[in-house]
């Protein structure tokens, strides 16, 4: 097991470098997912992640080298070129958005895994370029000069986000408002299509075309679960991606037995889901247990209301308060209220209700004047 | 008050260019693929009216309202806004779209929507500060919504949405309104509200356009009219164009004439 101290020593430089690196990406992944699913484009970052793959073995064709700024270049053309035509037949077909995605998506990714088989059949580098990385990810090759191109993009694109805020929260809440203020909402959405380009093509080694998408959704949809701001979300969602990426490139090395290299990618999935799944179960409000239990102690309540009026009922049939009911007569009335022995005895618990002899139960003083009150506030509403 | 000092001042002077209609719409022809929804329509608007566009269901309404707001790009034809193209007069529109295009989910408060109002007269990159803060709250008082500036907004219920939005083109403080359905699905209460800021609009000389679905309360709520189907089929004073023959062109079979003299449309029961 490796502690701090073992994580900051000289011959873990690398891990660090792919920790950095991990970090940055999926930070940036998140805080822009963020974007894309509020705008309901989830799906675009899939098809963006995929349709790069063919630029990345394209641009390794041409220029014979694993440079990132070369491989990562042809990715973002790709990608771009990707998005460009989902617009365009959007536009001038029949064709609607999410098909033509899937279209788009298969398209390119076919085309790219053509072309990678074709590079690793025709050329002597391939391995050594690693492009099969591209799939699944390898966070594990990210070497420093990797990791700067990285950081550096997720810079500026944080930094472009930081200074359209105003203008992306407009776009994203009501783009048409927005063009009648004046701003050209067209520029916008390149703009802002653009830094989600950038931040999955920054993904791309890492994590893989196949998988990378999921780091641009799942943050997303967790941080929603706990804010309801959009900074708070947009932050969040980023911090939720950069754990997951560390997380998957970490486990990724800790886990992986020379020769056999684990791919990232799922790994980093895994992480990211088992945030989602947190999130979903135990976000304060929106979680699910505690919409469960809100439920559950609200059928309760109006179970004990039920069998508390059944009783009220049963006592104005006496002139005595004494005068105790068979168990089986007010299980008879409350048929589908639940378990009816359960309630009594928490009616009994707040003195609303008692026992009169063996099964024998009726209602208190109390009890007489809460069903009272309770009626009053049932014809209320 | 609605109307700020200097908008006052912006606002005579608007009118001193003698009689420049609002909106002036000239052969605009909007077509989606093949088919025309709206046909060489011709169209002027004076200043300080509140007019109706009302017309049967797909008869054009939001698509003319968004053409002229250059939302959509006509087949053919001219807008004209206060004389000049709609580019130029950004800050002398507003624009009210219908509720439902927004997604009342989106993570943010009431008083963060009305204050994308000020975003137009903020430009590029400045964030909103104190004085943008003031105007929304001013705006969500005067829409009696000033108690749930801090609320998210997918708790508000229908009429509670409409009135922020109206908040929201409130604050812009601008000349001419545009309102798509701002009644629709609004509760009476919020429906009087609703005209009773309209007609202070109007009382302060503006001029505010709204697509209008029930023919009932048009003689009650406005003072011009437009009647739509694909085509224009008559605009003016209320009093002169809102008429069972003109009615009859826009709506056809569909039309049913009630007893009580005013008129309503089948398909509003449907």
């Amino acid at each position: 097991m490796m502690t701090l101290a073992d994580f900051f020593r000289p011959e873990n430089y690398p891990l660090r470098v792919v920790v950095l690196g991990c970090g940055a990406l999926g930070l940036v992944s998140g805080a822009l997912g963020a974007f894309a699913v509020l705008r309901k484009q989830s799906l675009l970052g899939d098809a963006i992640s995929h349709a790069a793959l063919p630029g990345v073995a394209l641009a390794f064709l041409l220029t014979q080298t694993k440079e990132p700024v070369f491989l990562l270049t042809g990715a973002a053309l790709a990608s771009w070129l990707g998005t460009l035509l989902v617009m365009v037949i959007v536009r001038y077909t029949r064709i609607k958005y999410d098909a033509a995605l899937g279209v788009m998506l298969s398209v390119f990714f076919g085309v790219g895994l053509v072309v990678l088989t074709y590079i690793q059949n025709h050329s002597t580098k391939a391995n050594q370029a690693g492009l099969r990385n591209f799939l699944f990810g390898q966070a594990g090759t990210l070497l420093l000069s990797d990791v700067i191109v990285i950081v550096e993009l997720a810079a500026l694109v944080l930094l472009v986000l930081a200074l359209f805020w105003k203008e992306f929260k407009l776009l994203s809440f009501d783009p048409d408002y927005a063009a009648t203020l004046g701003y050209p909402i067209q520029l916008l959405d390149v703009l802002l299509t653009t830094l989600l380009v950038i931040a999955i093509v920054t993904g791309l080694q890492a994590v893989g075309a196949v998988l990378m998408s999921a780091l641009i959704i799942a943050p997303a949809a967790a941080a929603r679960q706990w804010t309801d701001r959009l900074g708070v979300m947009v932050v969040l969602a980023g911090l939720f991606g950069a754990t997951a990426g560390v997380a998957g490139g970490l486990l990724g090395d800790l886990l992986s037995v020379p020769p056999v290299a684990l791919p990232t990618g799922p790994l980093v999935v895994l992480c990211v889901s088992a945030i989602v799944i947190f999130s979903l179960l135990l976000a304060p409000n929106r979680g699910l247990v505690w919409n469960g239990l809100r439920e559950m102690a609200r059928r309760r309540q109006l179970q004990l209301e039920a069998i508390l009026d059944h009783l009220y009922q049963l006592s104005l049939q006496h002139e005595s308060l004494d005068h105790g009911h068979p168990f089986a007569v007010v299980r008879s009335m409350a048929v589908g209220q639940g378990n009816v022995l359960r309630s009594l005895k928490e009616l009994e618990a707040r003195g609303w209700a008692r026992r009169t002899g063996p099964s024998m139960w009726a209602i208190t003083e109390a009890g007489l004047e809460e069903a009272r009150r309770r009626r009053i506030v049932r014809q209320q509403e | 008050m609605i109307v700020s000092e200097a908008a006052a001042d912006n606002l005579s002077e608007v009118n001193k260019e003698t009689d420049i209609p609002a909106v002036e719409v000239s052969d605009l022809t909007v077509a989606y693929h093949d088919k025309p929804v709206l046909w060489d329509i011709d169209l002027t608007v004076p200043n300080g009216v509140l007019m109706a566009i009302v017309g049967p269901n797909g008869a054009g309404k939001t698509t003319l309202i968004k053409a002229i707001l250059g939302l959509i790009r006509p087949v053919a034809g001219q807008v004209l806004i206060y004389g000049r193209p709609c580019g130029e007069q950004r800050r002398l529109i507003a624009y009210v779209p219908q509720r439902g295009s927004v997604d009342w989910d989106f993570p943010t408060t009431v008083l963060d929507l009305v204050m994308m109002g000020t975003y137009g007269s903020l430009g590029w990159f400045r964030r909103p500060g104190k004085a943008e803060r003031e105007r929304a709250l001013r705006a969500l008082e005067k829409v009696e919504m000033a108690a749930f500036a801090h609320r998210q907004i997918s708790q508000l219920s229908g009429g509670q949405q409409q009135r922020v939005f109206l908040a929201r083109a409130l604050v812009q403080d601008a000349q001419v309104y545009f309102m798509d359905e701002p009644f629709q699905g609004v509760d009476a209460t919020t429906e009087r509200a609703i005209i009773e800021l309209l007609r202070e609009l109007r009382s302060h000389g503006r001029t505010v356009l709204v697509v209008h679905h029930d023919l009932q309360t048009v003689i009650e709520y406005f003072d011009w009219v437009m009647l739509l189907n694909v085509r224009r089929i008559a605009s003016g004073p209320v009093s002169e164009v809102f008429t069972e023959a003109n009615l009859r062109a826009a709506y056809g079979a569909r039309l049913a004439l009630i007893r009580n003299g005013g008129f309503t449309s089948r398909s509003t029961f449907q």
